[in-house]
């Protein structure tokens, strides 16, 4: 099983992100960000509107392009890539979950062709085992099998949710990027996802970027915490030490605005 | 195991004028394999701090905490994640859980991160459960619904499931009743027992005589008010 | 067959040489890369989109005075399209026009391939309503040449894949997807599949004219043209299971035409030039009128 090779190869980073720099003309997107992301740890981004981390968060992915900086992916230098082996890498090894399901997903087709996109998309040519492995993951996250010819437009937000993330995680990829991957949710669903997102990082030893402004999903799910303020990197740390003993002004008044984490 | 030296800890509240608040000076502890040293001290006296301190989630001002080859003062948040998976646990008086998972996986949780398999990690959990007599008919419910004493065990269970070389234990009898207690003291020594090194903060007294070598008065590490 | 008489106040073949002399560059790039859509500046034609705007204008662009014509819809000769187009050329271009596959040099087409096999000097211009295969899943023109360039076709297989998971076995029968010589997908226009496999290693020029899309594509003679499919799910060139009433073709695709109100019907060749040379043959169907004549 490669992903046991994967779990227990933590010496070097996965990602690397050294002085990555996105601006708007006058306006900073991000400035001089730098981190490690290992294999099987989970990165969150906090931050109020504004603060930078949606910019980073697309830079990282490829969706944009930082004016400054190196990201280094399990080696190669991502910036200096061509954009085939970049988009390559964005439906093998990368998986970007969106906010609004419906952004990453296919609406118009059904929820056994949003898994197997990306299996046909590296060359799966047979049918039968495509459905096979849809099946499998649409349990993974908890979508009965029997709704696997279903538009996901008959599926619920949370249900369409779980589904983008097993269209995302069906090839098998090592790093996944979300951007507020519980935002719309009620918040009993939001668990269910939780649950299932810290399963899947253990289980299949994932490493994440996870943006979001909810502290209390961080602090089930991340390991460690980057807070953002004015495209900048103000303090990063270990998730509950960043929460529970602040340094940084900034933080300390995002911590103490929150009614309960 | 663990060896406390030197260690300070100040607040800087920024959004207070910027107000400096040290909170504890040259603390010094040990603590050794098979040893169990509990905090004294007035409320407020920092015991809760230095558990803080040493699980890492306060950030040490300076000195060192030294827990087997890690400086938790000092490691990254790497080396801190890779020192609660294997070798730190804490049992703390708060549940954090995802709601709405099953008590067994909450409890089975840090074996999986241990890489032991679902089914051995599910019964050993169970096992523990049943020791600590939550009812079998709770295992599949969510322990946030729990009364505060089931919270308490539940989370005695998580602390417990893994033998820990150390163990950080905040008021583990607090809500119990006797017979709980009972088990839970048991479960402590059978830790000392194995070479844990505990360091705890136990207000029940009865418990402090039977499972603690030694107390240690954290007002010795309170600063002087200096203006 | 004489349509009409040229008309002197056009230039030949209704467009002007300029337009001609950019459209023939379109189509040399096509013929240069297979399968790939050749932007164009499209022109208004005197007939409205939907008609065969395109085909029109690369046939216009092609045709030389010695041309025989031929223009079919759907297989037949008389239709209202291919008559209207077939004058229309006669009538701005003066060539002479044919319904014989084999005469033709230029075959404009809606929609079928003829049965006849195509010899080498022909050329088959097809009428193509939306060049971007695509399209249906993908709605961003951007995105899809992006596609396109990178050969990102995995989801042109995810439109196969919902073609089996809703039918148990791909459904699309017409406008069936190919990749030509390894490299490029492409639409065929909306002939039935049962044409695909003639697309491939044809030895006439097969030339795809899309007006309202601005497109011209091209296969060159002999292109590899394949088909997209699954292992477990091969593409078939169906028809319907049923010989040609009038002329007995077995292997011809045929029409089914409702003959009365009462659930009467019959199957007959598309291809109508190809059905009656075979009944010129003494070829003989189901329905056919006996030799020596008399009302079917």
């Amino acid at each position: 099983m490669s992903h046991i090779e994967k779990v227990t190869a933590t010496d070097t980073p996965l990602l690397t992100v050294a002085g990555l720099t996105k601006t708007y003309g006058a306006r900073i997107g991000c400035a001089d960000v730098s981190f490690d992301l290992y294999p099987g740890e989970v990165l969150g981004i906090v931050g109020e509107s504004g603060s930078g981390k949606s910019t980073l968060l697309s830079c990282l992915a490829g969706h944009q392009r930082p004016e400054r900086g190196r990201i280094a992916y399990d080696g190669q230098d991502v910036l200096a890539m061509s954009e085939s082996a970049r988009r390559r890498l964005g439906r093998t090894d990368w998986a970007y979950v969106h906010q609004n399901p419906r952004d990453g997903l296919r609406m118009g087709v059904s929820a056994g062709g949003n898994v197997g996109e990306r299996l046909m998309a590296v060359g799966a040519r047979h049918y039968g085992d495509i459905r096979a492995a849809a099946t499998d993951w649409l349990g993974l996250v908890e979508i009965a099998a029997d709704r696997i010819d279903d538009r996901p437009r008959a599926f619920s937000g949370g249900m369409q949710q779980r589904l983008q993330i097993a269209r995302n995680l069906v090839t098998g990829p090592r790093l996944v990027f979300m951007d507020e991957p519980t935002g719309g949710l009620d918040v009993s669903v939001q668990a269910r996802l939780l649950d299932l997102l810290r399963g899947l990082v253990r289980d299949l030893g994932l490493s994440v970027v996870i943006v979001t402004h909810d502290l209390a999903v961080v602090r089930l799910l991340a390991h460690r915490l980057m807070v953002m303020q004015g495209g900048r990197v103000v303090e990063q740390g270990l998730t509950d030490q960043v929460l529970d003993d602040p340094q940084h002004a900034y933080t300390q008044l995002l911590v103490s605005s929150v009614l309960q984490v | 195991m663990i060896r406390i030296e030197n260690l300070s800890k100040s607040f800087v509240l920024h959004n207070q004028g910027g107000a400096l608040i040290p909170v504890m000076t040259g603390a010094n502890l040990a603590v050794s394999c098979g040893e169990c040293v509990g905090l004294i001290g007035p409320s407020g006296a920092g015991k809760s701090t230095l558990m803080r301190l040493v699980w890492g989630n306060y950030l040490a001002a300076g000195g060192a905490i030294h827990i087997g080859a890690t400086d938790v003062a000092q490691a990254t948040p790497r080396e801190i994640i890779a020192l609660r998976r294997e070798t730190l646990g804490y049992v703390s008086q708060f549940l954090r859980v995802v709601p709405r998972v099953p008590t067994r996986d909450v409890v089975a949780e840090p074996l999986l991160q241990l890489g032991v398999a679902q089914a051995e990690a599910r019964a050993r959990a169970e096992t523990l459960l049943a020791r600590l007599n939550i009812p079998e008919r709770l295992w599949d419910l969510s322990p946030t619904t729990f009364s505060g004493g089931e919270q308490q065990r539940v989370n005695i269970a998580r602390g417990f499931i893994h033998p820990y070389p150390a163990l950080l234990l905040d008021e583990p009898t607090a809500s119990l009743d006797a017979t709980n207690r009972a088990v839970v003291l048991e479960l402590i020594l059978e830790a000392k027992g194995l070479g844990a090194a505990i360091l705890g903060i136990f207000h029940d007294e009865g418990a402090r005589s039977t499972v603690c070598d030694r107390l240690v008065d954290v007002t010795g590490f309170t600063p002087k008010a200096a203006a | 067959m004489n349509d009409a008489t040229p008309e002197p106040a056009y230039n030949f073949a209704y467009l002007d040489e300029q337009t001609k002399r950019m459209i023939r560059r379109a189509i040399l790039k096509g013929i240069a890369v297979p399968g790939y859509q050749v932007p164009f500046a499209s022109r208004e034609m005197p007939m409205p989109y939907g008609w065969g705007t395109g085909g029109v204008q690369v046939t216009a662009a092609c045709l030389v005075p010695e041309d025989r014509l031929k223009v079919i819809d759907q297989g037949a000769d008389d239709t209202t399209n291919a008559v209207s187009i077939r004058r229309f050329f006669a009538r701005t271009a003066g060539v002479a026009t044919t319904t014989r596959t084999a005469d033709a040099t230029l075959i404009q087409t809606r929609h079928r391939i003829p049965e006849t096999p195509l010899h080498a000097g022909q050329i088959l211009v097809y009428q193509v309503p939306i060049p971007e295969p695509l399209r249906f899943l993908e709605p961003r023109e951007t995105e899809t040449r992006k596609m396109h360039e990178l050969e990102e076709y995995g989801l042109m297989h995810v439109k196969l894949y919902e073609d089996i998971a809703r039918h148990g076995q791909i459904a699309t029968s017409y406008a069936y997807p190919v990749k030509v010589s390894g490299r490029y997908v492409m639409d065929p226009s909306p002939i039935p599949k049962f044409d695909n496999p003639k697309l491939s290693d044809s030895p006439a020029i097969q030339l795809f004219g899309a007006g309202r899309e601005q497109r011209i594509y091209a296969l060159p003679p002999y292109t590899k043209v394949v088909s997209l499919d699954f292992d477990d799910h091969p593409f078939t060139a169906s028809k319907a299971a049923h010989v040609c009433d009038l002329c007995g073709a077995r292997a011809s695709y045929l029409d089914e035409v409702i003959t009365d109100d009462l659930g009467g019907r019959m199957f007959v060749c598309s291809d109508t030039d190809f059905c009656t040379d075979r009944q010129a043959h003494g070829k003989r169907g189901r329905l056919s009128a006996p030799i020596s004549g008399g009302a079917a």
